[in-house]
């Protein structure tokens, strides 16, 4: 199994206050993993550290010598400003950034694939509408044509079908299906268990502290949620100090 | 009546054709950074920052005189340094840019007022604080020229990164890395520059008017960043020739007239533009069936 992504005794977290507690394990390459677990576990903690939007406070991510501008990175709620005068060509083709980059031309290729792609995801002709338009559904669409014009090896999206409707939701599965078939790593943050136990053959299973990572009927099996359940929000500045190895707490 | 209500003041004095180039170059370059300005939800930072090159023109002034390029320096040096600790401080401590921006402008605005107060006239701090468009020399028109077109070249380099800095920032900061903290940096630069430029021909408290005035006004008429950027730079250009010929026929201040017009094209857009105008907004209109 050769590793896409290892993580090393890593511990991500906001204040010195840990949202990500001792995480190490691998994702092998070509993966279709799900990140689960309740509220406050870590699970969007997590890709911000692997996309490099937050930096680990201490232990380290592994990328096996990718790029880290290689990785395509979906957030929860993207900072996309709607009241941007933006249309949805120039919104999608932000995908071939690697390729073109502050300065080069935006070729005929890279058109037509930034066509191919809004087709892929059923808004064909919805070029030069203004994304301040779009709904919801149409607007993850669109940041999942941009995702495909990343053509990344990892791609890391954090809870891609929430509020969108079922034909949607089904659309975006069968892209990620389709990702997956191409032999791209894929890490999904979500809540939805259906979802993780229908699309997902592996799992790791966050409360802050990682319960279970594995198969995914092994990983969601009933006793390893309770477990989860039991997760303590607590964001307390009285709590010992969990110091690094060789170092007096 | 066309020729000595639009063209004689002009063709004629060569004081108002000076002040004509000086101005249209600086809203040329103006312009387009009021848009960005607008769309990064820091049209008040602008006049801040305006605001803050005043002790540095002030000093420039105490140490010598009415020189235009020890001026210039000053307001750089002053502006650069307001944009750069507001930056810094929002960056290591808990308040945000636009409250620092605000807390260094109000001390950089009191002490240039005390500056020129202490050192010169009320005649001298009135061209610093409104400007004297229609005593622009050979030199400051080419300055100005200059400082113009370096600033349209340098927002026409970052100009991709700033948009996508703008619209998307934490995608930028995947795929581009630290670009997008390059161009935010280079943007204020820009912006001290173009009010330096500004202050100028306009003063210190009406340099940002041609900046952000003519943004605004586009913002009712285009729905695309590019038709945003050619609206604003064509009404600034409007307000400009306007404002001059304002100013000359009802001998009038050159600098507040011009932003006066620029005001009147925002009231005029905000009452009758297509783009959420109140007109358009009030207006019941017919509907497409998709």
């Amino acid at each position: 199994m050769t590793a896409a992504l290892s993580f090393d005794d890593v511990t991500l977290g906001y204040e010195r206050h840990p949202a990500v507690h001792h995480l190490s394990g691998e994702v092998a390459r070509g993966d279709l993993l799900a990140v689960t677990g309740p509220n406050g576990a870590g699970k969007s903690t997590l890709l911000k550290g692997v996309a490099g939007v937050l930096r680990p406070m201490s232990g380290r991510i592994d990328l096996h010598g990718l790029e880290r501008r290689r990785i395509a990175y979906l957030p929860q709620q993207a900072s996309l400003d709607l009241s941007f005068p933006l249309s949805v060509f120039d919104l999608v083709a932000m995908g071939r950034w690697r390729l073109f980059g502050a300065f080069g031309a935006l070729d005929a290729a890279s058109r037509e694939r930034v066509g191919r792609s809004l087709e892929r995801v059923g808004l064909a002709g919805f070029e030069d509408r203004p994304v301040g338009t779009l709904s919801r559904g149409q607007f993850q669409r669109i940041l999942f044509a941009r995702l495909m014009l990343q053509d990344a090896p990892v791609i890391l999206l954090d809870e891609p079908f929430t509020a969108i409707d079922q034909k949607t939701e089904a659309d975006l599965i069968g892209i990620v299906r389709h990702w997956h078939g191409e032999g791209r790593t894929i890490v999904a943050v979500l809540h939805n268990l259906d979802h993780v136990r229908s699309v997902f053959p592996r799992t790791l299973l966050l409360a802050r502290d990682p319960v279970a990572w594995g198969a995914t009927r092994d990983a969601v099996a009933r006793d390893k949620l309770m477990a989860a359940r039991a997760l303590s929000e607590a964001w307390d500045d009285d709590a010992a100090r969990c110091a690094p190895a060789g170092m007096a707490a | 009546m066309i020729w000595e209500g639009l063209l004689a003041p002009f063709v004629e004095l060569v004081f108002m054709r000076r002040a004509l180039v000086g101005t249209l170059a600086v809203a040329l370059a103006a312009a387009p950074v009021g848009v960005f300005l607008m769309l990064r939800r820091m049209s008040l930072a602008g006049d801040a920052i305006a605001h803050g090159i005043l002790p540095g023109v002030a000093v420039a002034y105490l140490l010598a005189g009415l020189s235009l390029y020890v001026l210039t320096l000053g307001g750089l040096v002053a502006g650069l340094l307001i944009a750069g600790l507001a930056g810094l401080v929002s960056r290591v401590t808990v308040l945000r840019e636009d409250a620092s921006l605000a807390s260094f402008h109000l001390v950089a605005l009191a002490a240039g007022v005390l500056l020129v107060s202490a050192g010169g006239s009320r005649v001298d701090l009135l061209h610093v604080l409104f400007g004297s468009v229609l005593a622009l020399d050979d030199g400051a028109v080419l300055m100005l020229a200059g400082v113009a077109t370096a600033a349209v070249a340098i927002l026409a380099v970052i100009y991709r990164v700033l948009v996508l800095e703008c619209a998307d920032p934490s995608f930028l900061r995947t795929v581009g890395g630290p670009a997008g903290a390059w161009a935010h940096h280079v943007f204020l630069a820009l912006v001290v520059l173009c009010l330096v430029a500004g202050f100028h021909a306009m003063g210190t408290l009406m340099a940002v008017g041609i900046m952000i005035l003519p943004a605004t006004v586009a913002r009712f008429w285009a729905r695309t960043i590019d038709r945003t950027i050619a609206v604003a730079v064509a009404a600034a250009a409007v307000a400009v020739v306007a404002g001059l010929l304002l100013s000359y026929h009802a001998d009038l201040p050159p600098g507040p007239a011009i932003v006066l017009v620029a005001g009147v094209l925002y009231l005029a857009s905000l009452a009758f533009g297509p783009c959420g105008g109140l007109r358009a907004l009030a207006t019941p209109n017919w509907h497409y069936r998709a």
